[in-house]
């Protein structure tokens, strides 16, 4: 210990032992107070959201086209809202779904099930971790170069949800890998011992076993994707949609997208209207983790 | 479907679909390798276009950053020290805050506590990143304006403040997880010899676990110099290199964004420009990364 008080006598004085007492009382203090700046960070600002969208998320708001004048988001007004990006967001989320779910399942039954413990195994692997630290506005390039550019699909629906697809699927292939090995080999010995090939084994008995924790793991990945604005932008998603997106290969906005734009904008009035975009963004993620929860509670059980 | 089928009657069509149906799957793993051979080849095509256009002493050494407005001038550097102040000023904000944070949670805290500290602090990261930089237009910078009155709307400090308390749960959850870990062997083998709680937290746990801790700063810092919407929204679109975390600046992912909301043509220099400034931004990143697991694996104790 570096207190050491260098006095001949191997004991601490009562003013040495007060003193660290002191020093330990003051730590925890600070420890206790850094703890604290979080959690009032987070209360701050939930509060703040709350406060600057107070009353103005409201029906209409929901339902109808943005505006460029404030006005017709108060009361009286003819209605103006988030109801493209809205609508936007729920087909943006649930097309990566399909394909996150595929290729992020596929890709982790292969890692846990078939793959050879071989370098090529652990070089996949390894460089998974790695995408998963590349900053997601760089996923944008890579979207806008290779869906919207090279596969002419153009700033559409379709090229948005790849793009997120690309970037979320590294921590959807982690966390279904980790609900995999969480599968009892006795239950695959037992299936190979009545004679079932691999794939039987894995469809009948791995896929079904470890599907609560992989939807959770899914789920929460989406709920990422649905606050993602960079990776969209650089698409080419629209600031501001006056109609909701009519087909996959056609112009969308999403909510932070929309959220974006408003904040912007320099009256101060339409601070209220983004706060109003972000409580709808906010309730909609809060519940698709809710989802994620539940399913995880309801399965808990049965392991 | 039926369980396993037992009548071994098309043993060779078995073999073949299972064959079929391992490759679709390898197919899906190796998707990972094709997606990270596709952003270095966007990057690298992106980036050769631009530097047949623009030299690249000009692009790292001079000052003005303009590819997208007349008169143009291609000197990234005003974008880095954006990105420097950010990063910087974000871990003077999360490192500090997010190791005592995890000191309390794993020396000092009940598990009761932890079970319900832990969780909250993950809220701060699972939240929109342009959520923050809401929060800091609407609620950071009217409050450094009354501190400071010569705080503009844009300013550096406002998105530092914010990208740190967004990083504080990566800090945090990694570094306690890393203290955790410590066996509680060393704690008591210094807790024997007469050290207080105090000097059991900072001179056995946090040596003991500084790889973990440690390779959760570079984490967390590399997360700083990606982040994107916060501190556009927060910080500003002027690439201007200042001491004044209280001007506006724009860093390199800000400046991306500028330019996606923008209507640049396709080929035209400002959209070449999006791709070596993304190559920049995507080597930083990267070789963070790299270090982190470098360092995790470099400083790595072994306990049993």
């Amino acid at each position: 210990m570096s207190t050491d008080t260098g006095s001949e006598s191997p004991f601490a004085s009562a003013g040495d032992v007060d003193r660290k007492h002191l020093i330990g009382r003051v730590f925890v203090g600070m420890c206790f107070l850094s703890t604290l700046v979080g959690i009032v960070a987070l209360g701050l600002l939930l509060a703040d959201v709350a406060y600057e969208s107070w009353g103005w998320v409201t029906w209409e708001f929901l339902t109808y086209p943005p505006s460029r004048t404030i006005e017709n988001y108060l009361p009286g007004g003819r209605g103006a809202g988030i109801f493209p990006a809205l609508i936007g967001s729920i087909l943006l989320i649930a097309l990566t779904a399909i394909f996150t779910v595929f290729l992020g399942v596929g890709a982790a039954v292969y890692l846990e099930e078939y793959a050879p413990d071989s370098r090529f195994t652990s070089f996949i692997e390894a460089n998974i971790s790695n995408l998963a630290g590349v900053p997601s506005i760089v996923y944008g390039l890579l979207g806008l170069a290779i869906f919207v550019r090279a596969f002419q699909l153009g700033s559409s629906l379709i090229a948005g949800a790849l793009t997120l697809t690309l970037l979320i699927l590294p921590i959807v292939i982690v966390s279904a890998q980790e609900s995999l090995r969480a599968v009892p080999d006795s239950q695959r010995r037992a299936a190979y011992g009545v004679g079932a090939t691999q794939w039987e084994v894995i469809r009948d008995v791995v896929l079904p076993s470890a599907m609560p924790g992989i939807m959770t793991g899914t789920i929460l990945a989406l709920s990422r994707a649905i606050g993602e604005t960079a990776p969209i932008l650089m698409v080419g998603a629209a600031t501001s949609m006056f109609t909701a997106p009519y087909s996959l290969t056609g112009p969308f906005s999403a909510m932070p997208m929309q959220i974006f734009d408003w904040a912007r904008l320099p009256q101060d009035d339409f601070q209220h209207v983004a706060a109003a975009g972000i409580v709808v963004l906010l309730t909609v993620l809060l519940a698709m983790n809710a989802v994620a929860i539940y399913i995880r509670h309801r399965f808990e059980t049965q392991l | 479907m039926s369980g396993a089928d037992l009548t071994r009657g098309g043993s060779d069509i078995n073999s073949r679909r299972n064959d079929a149906v391992r490759w679709v799957f390898f197919a899906c793993a190796a998707l990972s390798i094709l997606t990270t051979f596709a952003i270095a080849l966007v990057l690298i095509e992106g980036s050769i276009d631009f530097f047949g256009d623009v030299s690249i002493v000009e692009f790292f050494t001079t000052t003005e950053w303009s590819p997208i407005i007349q008169p143009r001038s291609y000197g990234i550097l005003p974008l880095i020290w954006g990105t420097l102040i950010i990063t910087v000023g974000s871990a003077l904000v999360a490192i500090p805050v997010g190791t005592a944070t995890a000191i309390y949670l794993s020396e000092y805290a009940s598990s009761r506590v932890r079970s319900i500290v832990k969780p909250t602090l993950e809220i701060l990261a699972g939240i929109p990143t342009i959520v923050y930089g809401f929060f800091a237009l609407s609620f950071i910078t009217p409050r450094l304006q009354g501190v400071f009155p010569q705080t503009g709307t844009f300013n550096a400090a406002a998105g530092a403040i914010v990208v740190g308390v967004m990083i504080i749960p990566m800090v945090s959850s990694l570094s306690e997880d890393a203290m955790s870990a410590v066996p509680d062997s060393l704690r008591e083998a210094a807790y024997g010899l007469g050290a207080t709680e105090y000097e059991v937290s900072t001179q056995v746990v946090v040596p003991a676990s500084i790889s973990g801790v440690l390779a959760s700063y570079v984490l967390a810092i590399s997360r700083a110099i990606g982040e994107t919407m916060a501190v556009t929204l927060a910080a500003g679109m002027s690439p201007n290199i200042t001491f004044n975390p209280l001007e506006p600046i724009q860093t390199m992912t800000a400046y991306m964004v500028q330019v996606g909301i923008s209507d640049v043509s396709v080929g035209s220099i400002g959209y070449q420009s999006l791709f070596a400034v993304g190559m920049t931004l995507f080597v930083l990143t990267l070789s963070m990364n790299v270090f982190s697991m470098w360092v995790r694996s470099r400083y790595r104790e072994e306990y049993q």
